[in-house]
């Protein structure tokens, strides 16, 4: 990659916020450190599992509301979590997370692991009865 | 504690990053490059089983931490690393140590880092960075990927450094403790390059190396079928990421790879290895052209299997092309 040849595709995805180091080559062929603003296969590669996560808290939330799935589902998918690492942060095994997800467990559930997972997702013991 | 007092320089990557801003803070002078490059950080690997949210990991480099073993062990660095069993006693213990006015590695999860952008944060467990003071309760950071030196509240520190998942930084946070004022580089330019060059030709997994490459051609030529177009372009996406990583100029790690061969053939007056940095920057071109396809792909939403295909011959090139590569560097007389 030569140093004029440097990406310059820049979307909102940085929030110009920062500029990235590249290594390019220059007229001599040396190697020489150029700040890049972005890269469209990048950009493309990021917007679409931004839009996948998206549609996953989208579908999930119609779900809670339906009465399919409890608010656990809706917030680990919020959260960009899966099930393993949800698991892990609330301390149990992913079979029981799973059966958390059921509407009719998650009202039995103890203000204790509600907490726990409400600390999990970062938000309030309302918000998350809630599903907001 | 100002700013004057860490001396922060901008690099593409986090870990070959910190290597040089920290060994740099005790005079040791060593660029990105050269630290990748004794630390062996090249490397590819395609793990379809260890997946992340359902899609297969891609890696271009070694795993995370390596590097920085390598580097401190062939330059004679000695490290103290710890790990904590719980946020408290790790952030108790990195008050101490930056109080101290030493400045501290952290491996960290990029989810909780709130200083970047929204889009950039997800689970991702091996990001490391420096905090090297405190004032008014918040930290004082040097991200080696951010352009100037930055802030984090305490709480969003503590959450980044105990994050959940794989790998869990447990609060491992690494300082120096000996630092040899001057180091000669030229026996661990060979051991680096001895190294990665193994790495990439003889690990008998087909998973890793060269050989990885090939097998994620295979895998890119039925994408189609398995696992079918939707997730395909998700697969896509995440092998373009990887690619990505932040910094690495769309390449994988190649041009970061080449740059070190170029500073290791003017301080080993080699004229071989700046050839040779010459051929990968050729194998990085392609790696680029293949993203840029894959992108294309991705973008229309769905492929036929000409286009996977041709992915998938595009993925063989650099496959022969690195074979190639590696096969010279290795044969290079010292």
């Amino acid at each position: 990659m030569k140093k004029e040849e440097v990406p310059q595709d820049s979307d909102n995805l940085h929030e110009g916020t920062f500029k990235q180091i590249m290594y390019a080559v220059d007229n001599s062929g040396n190697y020489v450190q150029v700040q890049s603003a972005g890269w469209e296969p990048e950009n493309i590669a990021m917007d679409q599992a931004w839009e996948e996560v998206n549609e996953r808290v989208k579908s999930a939330r119609a779900r809670v509301a339906a009465g399919e799935i409890s608010p656990v589902a809706y917030y680990m998918e919020k959260s960009l979590m899966d099930l393993p690492l949800l698991a892990s942060y609330v301390g149990k095994f992913q079979w029981q997370v799973k059966r958390h997800m059921k509407p009719a467990v998650f009202k039995g559930l103890s203000q204790k692991m509600l907490q726990r997972y409400a600390d999990a997702f970062k938000v309030s013991l309302t918000d998350l009865m809630e599903a907001k | 504690m100002s700013n004057s007092f860490f001396q922060h320089t901008q690099t593409a990557h986090c870990e070959s990053g910190v290597i040089s801003n920290l060994l740099g803070h005790y005079g040791l002078q060593i660029s990105e490059p050269m630290a990748f490059g004794i630390g062996a950080g090249i490397f590819f690997g395609h793990l379809p089983f260890v997946k992340v949210n359902g899609v297969p990991g891609t890696t271009y480099r070694i795993w995370p931490g390596a590097i920085f073993q390598r580097v401190c062990k062939r330059l004679g660095v000695r490290m103290e690393s710890e790990k904590f069993s719980t946020p408290e006693k790790g952030m108790a213990a990195l008050d101490r140590v930056i109080e101290a006015g030493i400045p501290v590695g952290l491996q960290s999860s990029v989810y909780y880092l709130t200083y970047f952008p929204a889009s950039y944060r997800f689970h991702f467990n091996a990001h490391n960075l420096v905090v090297y003071g405190k004032e008014d309760g918040q930290y004082l950071v040097s991200d080696p990927i951010m352009d100037s030196v930055t802030t984090i509240d305490a709480e969003s520190l503590a959450q980044a450094r105990f994050a959940k998942g794989f790998p869990a930084p447990k609060g491992k946070m690494y300082y120096p403790v000996h630092v040899p004022p001057t180091a000669s580089f030229e026996k661990p330019i060979k051991a680096g390059i001895e190294q990665a060059c193994h790495f990439m030709l003889k690990v008998p997994l087909p998973m890793f190396g060269v050989k990885g490459i090939r097998f994620l051609a295979k895998r890119v030529r039925n994408y189609a079928e398995n696992p079918g177009d939707r997730k395909a372009t998700l697969y896509l996406g995440n092998i373009i990421r990887m690619q990505e990583e932040i910094g690495t100029g769309g390449a994988g790690f190649r041009f970061l790879y080449a740059a070190f061969l170029q500073e290791a053939a003017a301080l080993l007056k080699k004229d071989e290895l700046s050839k040779l940095a010459g051929e990968l920057t050729q194998t990085g071109d392609l790696w680029r052209n293949f993203a840029f396809a894959a992108g294309r792909v991705c973008k229309s939403r769905s492929a036929d299997n000409v286009s996977y295909r041709e992915l998938s011959e595009m993925l063989l090139q650099c496959a022969a092309a690195e074979e190639m590569f590696f096969k010279k560097l290795a044969h290079v007389k010292w």
